[in-house]
């Protein structure tokens, strides 16, 4: 029965996934729009869009090989994957127990590597830039993101999202400077890795600055529909792991009634609007970097994420 | 005896300090950095009231208000001014980039954790903590003032690694009031007698760039 329950859990939390990303992608591009005195898109429109370039066809490059047309499946499906294994709303998911967060980061990390195939596949100049430019932000941001998983799996003693969460919230942690750090790194990785302001312009189609936009300049149709909804379900999967680990309250355990599972349903949407309002706050108030600033910025991640893991073996052992 | 949270908070503020250390190597302007280097100080009056607190000794608070006081206050609005009067609010260059300089800061850190760590077993979780960071303050004051070039921003690391005794000095419970008032004041003195040698540095070089010193020395750049 347990097992049942587990898996309906885990079926309700791979379509909240799927169902809340466009809306949080949504959201914050008409919070951007307001803030600058724009109206903005509907908040709906995000949805709009994928629906429309799945009833699209298809145009594919004479150069294009057969990876170029199976990466959008398969980036959408280790994104998706990756974002069912972070405890949104309950823990005792089904998934959890069959990998833990650096699978998260492995899944992420395949996808990306995916997408960097499938820019020089083409042989376009700028798919190639854009794929080199990406690898240059993962050679950075994939072990700051790994340093802020060890700091994490080193105070919980654990490296699966559901045990650290509850870890966590549990009274033995305390006040731990590490925690803070590991915080600042997870964030700075985020930006970096869902090609947010100063990193990346997402809206842009600017062909010197752009990295993200560059790789995927050939997709459309439905290959299109699939990498941008893989894009909102990442930046929905950065906020669910902010959310799980540095704000855990309000996250039903396994075996909870139905009603402590609305209650973290509803905890989850307002971690969500929160995190949504800060990332349009923020990107509105900063300026985009230079592309060769890029390495400084996450250079200064992966040091934080160093340091939290050191200044972990100074501390209290709990 | 000291409870968990008092431990926890004052862990906060000395790892806050290695952290606001490594914030000093990242700064290549000079106005962000004597800013960067007032936090130090404000860091540091911080973490030295709270052991005042949790150690029940109060002459640390005069220590810490000595700190917030000149080094957070005093010092930089000086620097400030001779900054302006310089002319030099562009970027200072440091002779290794910035992220060497950052990888060293980190083996900086570990290093000075690996040592203290291991010999401090026996004294109290406070004074290990303590020492293990204070020396990873000191260490990094040292690496900023061989990495710049610049004599401004060497005399910031000079003053951060007096941040860094002063921590130690609290963590280990030693030091008499009247060494640090001297200590504190023996830092004001080094300011003035540094700020008046920079302008005869400027007045003879027409620059405060300490590569040129090595030049009329005789050495090779």
């Amino acid at each position: 029965m347990a097992v049942i329950l587990d898996a309906l859990v885990q079926f309700c939390q791979m379509a909240v996934v799927l169902a809340f990303a466009p809306l949080l992608a949504g959201y914050v591009r008409k919070l951007k729009a307001l803030l600058v005195g724009r109206r903005g898109p509907p908040l709906l429109q995000p949805y709009r869009d994928l629906l429309r370039l799945l009833r699209k066809e298809v145009v594919l490059a004479h150069s294009a090989s057969w990876v170029f047309r199976v990466t959008p499946y398969l980036v959408f499906a280790a994104t998706w994957v990756a974002a069912a294994l972070v405890p949104t709303f309950a823990t005792g998911l089904l998934f959890s127990y069959a990998a833990d967060m650096i699978a998260i980061v492995a899944l992420l990390g395949s996808a990306r590597f995916m997408l960097a195939l499938a820019g020089l596949d083409v042989g376009t100049s700028f798919g190639g830039i854009g794929s080199s430019r990406e690898m240059m932000i993962a050679s950075l941001a994939e072990p700051a993101m790994l340093m802020v998983v060890f700091t994490l799996s080193l105070l919980a003693g654990s490296t699966q999202l559901s045990s650290i969460a509850e870890a966590l919230q549990g009274p033995g942690i305390g006040l731990r400077v590490s925690l803070a750090l590991a915080l600042v790194a997870l964030v700075m990785v985020a930006i970096a890795e869902n090609a947010r302001i100063p990193v990346d312009n997402p809206a842009t189609h600017l062909e010197l600055t752009m990295v993200h936009e560059a790789m995927i300049l050939e997709y459309s149709g439905r290959h299109l529909a699939l990498i941008e909804a893989a894009s909102f379900v990442k930046l929905l999967l950065y906020v669910s792991v902010i959310g799980c680990v540095f704000a855990p309250w309000g996250i039903a355990a396994s075996g909870d009634g139905i009603a402590a599972y609305l209650a973290g349903l509803a905890a989850y949407v307002g971690k969500l609007a929160l995190a949504g309002f800060l990332l349009a706050v923020f990107e509105t108030a900063i300026a985009k970097m230079r592309v060769f600033r890029v390495s400084d910025f996450l250079g200064a991640a992966l040091m934080l994420g160093v340091l939290a893991a050191l200044l972990r073996f100074v501390s209290r052992v709990t | 005896m000291i409870g968990p949270l008092a431990l926890d908070v004052a862990h906060l503020f000395a790892g806050g300090l290695v952290l606001v250390s490594v914030m000093l190597l990242y700064q290549d302007r000079m106005t962000g950095l004597i800013n960067t280097f007032a936090l130090h100080a404000l860091v540091v009056s911080f973490s030295v009231a709270w052991q005042a607190f949790i150690q029940d000794a109060p002459h640390l608070y005069i220590t810490a208000a000595i700190a917030l006081v000149v080094k957070a206050a005093v010092i930089p609005l000086a620097l400030h001014r001779i900054v302006v009067r310089l002319g030099i609010h562009r970027t200072i260059e440091p002779t290794v980039g910035i992220g060497l300089t950052m990888l060293a800061a980190i083996g900086l850190i570990a290093l000075s954790i690996m040592v203290m760590l291991p010999i401090t077993a026996q004294a109290g979780a406070l004074a290990r903590e303590d020492l293990s960071f204070a020396l990873s303050v000191i260490l990094l004051g040292l690496l900023m003032m061989i990495s710049r070039r610049n004599a401004v921003s060497q005399v910031v690391g000079f003053m951060s690694i007096e941040n860094g005794l002063i921590l130690a000095a609290t963590g280990a419970k030693g030091m008499p009031l009247v060494v640090e008032i001297s200590v504190a004041f023996s830092i004001l003195v080094a300011l003035i007698v540094i700020g008046i040698f920079l302008f005869r540095i400027r007045e003879r070089f027409e620059t405060v760039d300490i590569h040129l010193l090595h030049e009329h020395r005789g050495e090779q750049p």
